[in-house]
């Protein structure tokens, strides 16, 4: 009986070795729970839910990255109706020195940005060159804080014995949808020409590459900017747009690349309080193009004028 | 309650005690009286009827209906109008369409500009019949219409041609182009000059139009119809289509139009909007407004009251910007309440086309309704009302000057725009509070500060969310100057380069 035994477990003991292949067993390295970044803390979905994320090329390793709710889009407003007073109350110049601090640490940890856009999809040269154009499209925006003022104000020549100047500001809280390619470009160029000139925002990044938002979520967070003005999600656009268009503490919608249905229920939405919308399309090349989005045009769209009366006399 | 200055202190002497009352009170409104001075109105001639104006033409509307317009001061029919059903709407839109292939988009920009300075001049020429019809028909004081409405509407027109031939130097290096027809919707309360608003920057752009008067205020629109043709501008680069909010759906609604402005309600601005949604169409909207007028204890208080009492009682309170909310300083409060009771004893509430006039009528009787309704929920949430006690005409719509003091900031009267000649007045101690207090509404179109600090002034200005800040003066307009709202008073400027914009694409 014992002799039949040795002679069946034998078989069985090629084909599990055949199965198990070799595995370094030294260094082993530490993955990074993802978590959504609002008001400045990382944070997972108060929902407790995730997405799995392939590797380039579906591999077998997934990530998890949260699934935001509605509860984490109100929580997102919250935090950047809160911020907005700070943010929008700083110097035009201090709120450049730190959008070009934004692209120091950018340009720092540009190797990680590759690396996540890499993971995502991109080949190396793409993302190296989509990397670089995020570092150079953050600093034409960090110039532009302290002087797109000059150009959209004005000293109005009114009829009568009055001084009357018109001056842009920001409008408070405005909700993107980034596109989902290019992950990174796309996120950065939405959001520069809406918080340049003291608007914060809740922002829905790539489905396409969620990760690789908030791995940049992880370089505002050391960029001098403060806690709220820029909230990361990821997530489901569609499961998420619809709160934030209704949302009364929202003052805009920047939509970029949502499909038709979705981003005429959003202007419906955005109804309910006047909200100002921008949809737009744009081609994953054209992201790419500085005379395209870097244009006074994408800041304007973010500014509300103020025109201001007093009597001039003795 | 009496204050300790001089000069009051003789006033109080002077004045007899009004019956039922404790504190001694002016009775200025007794003064003077002032003998009837009304406008001539005989040189003018309104039409017993009016076509809608399309292709350069006059045509009958297909519906073949026409509505009464009525002048709210005598209630007596002045004039019919064509009722434009869809297919005049499609007819003018198509029209302006082909005028902008055809002329307005070959034409020599300078040209362009030319044409436009014609109807600002014609306008001059015109304005004494414009502003008598414009009272007439919409109930405005003619002193009002006179001097602002008309000459207003004619400098915005000669400001915009301006800019026609330097549409490039208006947003250099930003390739500016004009977008196509304009559909636009104008209210009752300055019908030509919202006319005007609409009209001069979409033209001076490129642009071809269809406007939609109101229908209780068409007849300056049709006039500066008349104006237009007489202009000889290529027809069909604007168009004139009369009715109610069925033809306004449909020219917002019009497939063809590619921008719609619209100036009214905010409740009908998001309809708008949302009719608009998903259809790519640019749109301004300037809606209703709620402005706080703010006065510091530190003002000049005699001619803070006069702002006050301009930034209400300014064409009956029919203002969207108007200075609805007066927020004055704790300590100064009684003063203020008896400067304005005074002040408001020498209003003349009457004739409109009387130069004396004052307050003139309520432009009609769906909005005096209106008006009455929210003052008596003033009176019902328990506000204190005061009422100027002059004589109305017997005959039309009028409403007495009024405020509520002892108003709470969730009272209706606080919230709601009444768009006539009542003002809820609250108090407030700090800054902070003031513009606390100030912000606190879902519109943003305009508010005042009243300070002799300088500083305070320009402090404040920054953290009012509003579209216009006067500062130490109110309800003051002009073609250079941009207009319009932030949050709920709707998007987009009026006047001055960026109003522009509102008609222009732009890199």
């Amino acid at each position: 009986m014992a002799k039949v035994d040795k002679t069946e477990k034998k078989a069985p003991a090629a084909t599990t070795d055949a199965l198990l292949p070799d595995v370094a067993l030294e260094s082993l390295g530490v993955r990074k729970a993802y978590k959504l970044y609002i008001g400045g803390a990382f944070v997972r979905s108060e929902s407790g839910r995730t997405l799995s994320v392939d590797e380039r090329g579906g591999a077998a390793s997934k990530e998890n990255v949260p699934r935001a709710s509605r509860k984490d889009g109100r929580d997102a407003v919250s935090a950047a109706k809160a911020a907005w007073s700070g943010w929008s109350g700083k110097t035009a110049m201090n709120r450049g020195q730190i959008l070009y601090r934004m692209a120091e640490m950018m340009d720092a940890r540009a190797a990680e940005l590759v690396a996540s856009l890499v993971r995502g999809g991109q080949s190396e040269a793409d993302a190296a060159k989509e990397v670089a154009a995020a570092v150079d499209r953050t600093v034409a925006y960090a110039g532009w804080s302290d002087k797109y003022q000059s150009l959209f104000s004005s000293l109005n020549p009114v009829g009568g014995p009055h001084f009357d100047f018109t001056v842009p500001e920001s409008m408070g809280v405005v909700a993107v949808a980034a596109p989902s390619r290019p992950a990174l470009l796309g996120l950065v160029g939405a959001i520069l020409p809406i918080i340049v000139s003291g608007n914060t925002c809740v922002v829905l990044g790539s489905e396409a590459d969620p990760r690789t938002v908030l791995v940049f979520g992880e370089i505002l967070a050391t960029s001098d900017l403060p806690g709220g003005v820029v909230n990361l999600l990821t997530g489901q656009v569609a499961e998420v747009l619809p709160h934030l268009a209704k949302h009364m503490e929202v003052s805009a919608l920047d939509l970029h690349g949502v499909d038709a249905v979705l981003a005429k229920s959003a202007e419906e939405a955005a109804v309910l309080n006047v909200k100002r919308v921008r949809t737009r399309s744009l081609a994953e090349a054209d992201w790419h193009d500085a005379a395209v989005t870097e244009t006074p045009r994408w800041i304007e769209r973010f500014v509300e004028m103020k025109t201001i009366w007093h009597p001039a006399g003795p | 309650m009496s204050s300790n200055l001089p000069l009051e202190m003789d006033r109080e002497k002077a004045a007899p005690k009004a019956a039922g009352e404790g504190s001694p009170r002016l009775v200025f409104g007794d003064a003077w009286n002032y003998a009837p001075a009304p406008e001539a109105a005989d040189h003018v001639k309104i039409a017993p009827r009016y076509e809608l104006f399309i292709g350069g033409k006059w045509r009958e509307p297909s519906s073949g209906k026409y509505f009464d317009t009525v002048s709210p001061s005598t209630e007596e029919k002045l004039s019919e109008v064509a009722e434009a059903n869809e297919a005049d709407v499609d007819l003018a839109v198509r029209t302006a369409r082909a005028a902008y292939e055809r002329y307005w988009s070959k034409l020599r920009p300078l040209d362009r500009g030319k044409y436009i300075y014609r109807i600002a001049r014609a306008m001059q020429e015109k304005a004494r019949e414009l502003a008598i019809v414009e009272t007439m028909d919409g109930g405005k004081p003619i002193k009002e219409s006179r001097d602002v409405d008309v000459p207003l509407a004619a400098n915005h027109f000669f400001y915009y041609a301006g800019w026609a031939d330097k549409l490039a130097h208006a947003f250099p290096g930003r390739n500016p182009r004009a977008l196509g027809v304009a559909g636009q919707v104008i209210p009752w309360n300055f019908p030509l000059l919202m006319a005007a608003w609409k009209l001069a920057p979409a033209l001076a752009a490129g642009n071809t139009c269809v406007l939609k008067p109101a229908e209780t205020t068409p007849l300056t629109a049709l006039l500066l119809g008349k104006i237009i043709e007489e202009c000889d501008l290529p027809p069909g680069v604007v168009n004139i289509v009369t009715g109610a909010g069925k033809t306004g759906a449909a020219v917002v609604g019009h497939g063809d139009v590619d921008k719609v402005a619209f100036t009214g309600s905010t409740d009908v601005g998001k309809r708008i909007q949302k009719a608009l949604a998903g259809t790519g169409k640019k749109l301004t909207l300037e809606l209703g407004g709620k402005a706080a007028n703010i006065l510091f204890a530190d003002a000049p208080l005699d001619q803070a009251v006069e702002g006050i009492i301009q930034a209400i009682f300014f064409n009956q309170g029919h203002v969207c910007c108007a200075g609805s909310r007066l927020l004055v300083e704790e300590s100064v409060h009684e003063r203020v309440v008896q400067k304005l009771r005074d002040r408001m004893a020498t209003l003349r509430v009457g004739d409109p086309l009387d130069k004396n006039t004052d307050v003139g009528a309520i432009n009609s009787k769906m909005q005096l309704a209106k008006i009455t309704e929210l003052v008596a929920s003033g009176e019902k949430e328990g506000a204190t009302r005061y009422s100027a006690p002059c004589p109305l005409p017997s005959r039309g719509y009028f409403f007495s000057p009024t405020f509520f003091t002892g108003v709470a900031q969730s009272h209706r009267i606080a919230r709601e725009e009444i768009f006539g000649p009542v003002l809820s007045i609250l108090t407030f101690r700090t800054p902070e509070e003031a513009i606390e207090k100030a912000n606190n509404t879902m519109y943003g179109l305009s508010a005042g500060v009243w300070t002799d600090k300088g500083s305070k002034s320009f402090w404040v200005a920054q953290r009012l969310r509003a579209g216009v800040v006067w500062a130490n003066t109110y309800n003051k307009f002009d073609p250079s100057s941009p207009f319009g709202g932030y949050k709920e008073s709707g998007f987009g400027r009026e006047g001055g380069r960026q109003g522009l914009l509102a008609y222009l694409e732009v890199d």
